[in-house]
């Protein structure tokens, strides 16, 4: 360790202090796309787990447990080499040839989708939280099962799991670093590059690694304030 | 949409393939044995009134959980030669990667698990004579360990998923293997679809497992 050399000053000089920053910026834009697709996706897969009609369950469950029991990579590499090839012979030949920044789109599609049944499985259990009871004195005063979903279940539902979400959001700002395993020159990658052309690895990855741990910080607590006005009045809030 | 798919690809490289499932299964057994261990040690000191020691361990646990577990997959690959002056294989790096990160994430579990016991229990406890030790050993461990079983469970499946992850650095696991396979001969379509078929059925029915387990169990 006594002879590893410190050389700092190189992660500002060019081409490496652009790459840093090209790195986190493709990080951040994954994550929030990501996020996009996850988020109202997961909520209706959430939802239809809840409903009271076996068949649109039984859909949500096989959703949530294809996608939770698949590890992220395969899941990666499945839309990335497999998908195309069964796609009808246009779609495959556009994907592979003419859809722009195929990796990128690739990986915001996956990251997307697996964040989704994670949402899911947060809004499902959101929904069972609240008793029962509410959900029939609803029904009893005459609300139609959405109306009870719109203006009973779900605004409680949503206030309760806001920490479970949060920490999915950064679950799938971590699991962004994925997206180096087909290209996409993310965060992670862009480190580990650096390191490859200078040799500063542990500068390289440190940087990384700060970048990462601030953008966490900086969510947690302003998530934080978001539960502090939304708290359900009388529940013990959970300190993520 | 299968009438191209060669099936006898997988037979003809089963051997191969089943070499990288078992470092899949080694290197999962061992993390989880060793997360666990230090992840129990963790979990103690967080609860204890050791000066600093909750403290200390509240920063790593928060610490590696802000880290995306690729990136620390890296840092040791690099880190641990450069330490220890010499080379080590790439699966102690990784093991070593997946047992400090585990660890976080068993010991958040283990204390959720702990703290779930209500407190008026220890008092009671005392209040029937019992030591300390004694109402830890005969009421909290009990309790506890019922409740956090299937959660600790589940987290050994998302470790057996995030193995995967030793691909970044060429470890030549169940995934890899498949990779190989699939850019030698060109076959992504069936060998990167095996993979996620046999994740799945794995994976599937360990956690239907895990919901029996609880359900039979839950307090």
């Amino acid at each position: 360790m006594g002879s590893y050399r410190w050389n700092w000053p190189i992660l500002l000089e060019d081409p490496y202090f652009g790459w840093i920053v090209s790195g986190f910026g493709n990080t951040c834009l994954i994550a929030v796309l990501a996020w996009l697709i996850a988020f109202p996706l997961g909520s209706v897969i959430g939802i239809a787990r809840t409903t009271e009609i076996r068949a649109i369950r039984l859909v949500g469950t096989v959703y949530v447990e294809i996608f939770r029991n698949i590890p992220l990579l395969a899941q990666m590499f499945l839309w990335y080499f497999v998908v195309p090839e069964l796609l009808p012979e246009d779609w495959g030949r556009w994907v592979k040839r003419d859809m722009p920044y195929p990796q990128f789109w690739t990986s915001v599609i996956c990251l997307g989708l697996y964040t989704a049944s994670r949402v899911a499985e947060q809004v499902r259990s959101g929904i069972e939280a609240i008793s029962r009871g509410q959900r029939f004195a609803g029904l009893a005063m005459g609300l139609t099962e959405p109306q009870v979903y719109r203006y009973v279940l779900i605004p409680v539902a949503y206030r309760i799991i806001i920490p479970s979400l949060t920490s999915d959001f950064l679950g799938v700002f971590k699991n962004s670093s994925l997206a180096l395993t087909i290209g996409v020159l993310e965060l992670t990658s862009q480190a580990r590059q650096i390191e490859e052309y200078t040799f500063a690895a542990f500068e390289a990855f440190a940087t990384a690694t700060v970048l990462y741990c601030a953008v966490t910080g900086i969510v947690i607590v302003a998530m934080r304030q978001v539960e502090r006005v939304t708290r359900v009045p009388g529940t013990i809030t959970i300190q993520a | 949409m299968f009438a191209g798919f060669d099936f006898a690809i997988l037979v003809r490289n089963a051997p191969f393939l089943w070499g990288g499932m078992l470092l899949t299964l080694k290197l999962t057994a061992l993390a989880v044995t060793g997360g666990l261990l230090l992840g129990v040690v963790l979990a103690v000191l967080r609860l204890s009134t050791i000066p600093f020691a909750p403290t200390l361990v509240a920063g790593y646990v928060n610490f590696l959980r802000s880290m995306p577990l690729i990136l620390a997959i890296f840092w040791f690959y690099t880190l641990i030669p450069k330490l220890t002056g010499q080379s080590v294989s790439s699966f102690y790096s990784v093991l070593i990667a997946f047992i400090l990160f585990e660890a976080a994430y068993y010991s958040e579990i283990i204390r959720a698990g702990i703290s779930s016991v209500r407190r008026g229990q220890i008092a009671a406890g005392l209040a029937l004579g019992l030591t300390n030790a004694q109402s830890m050993r005969y009421i909290v461990l009990p309790q506890a360990i019922r409740n956090m079983t299937p959660v600790l469970l589940t987290q050994s499946i998302v470790m057996l998923q995030d193995t995967s992850l030793v691909y970044v650095v060429g470890l030549r696991d169940f995934l890899t293997t498949a990779d190989i396979v699939a850019g030698r001969d060109s076959r992504p379509v069936e060998l990167y679809m095996f993979v996620a078929l046999v994740f799945l059925v794995i994976c599937f029915g360990a956690s239907r497992m895990v919901h029996r387990l609880r359900r039979r169990y839950a307090l």
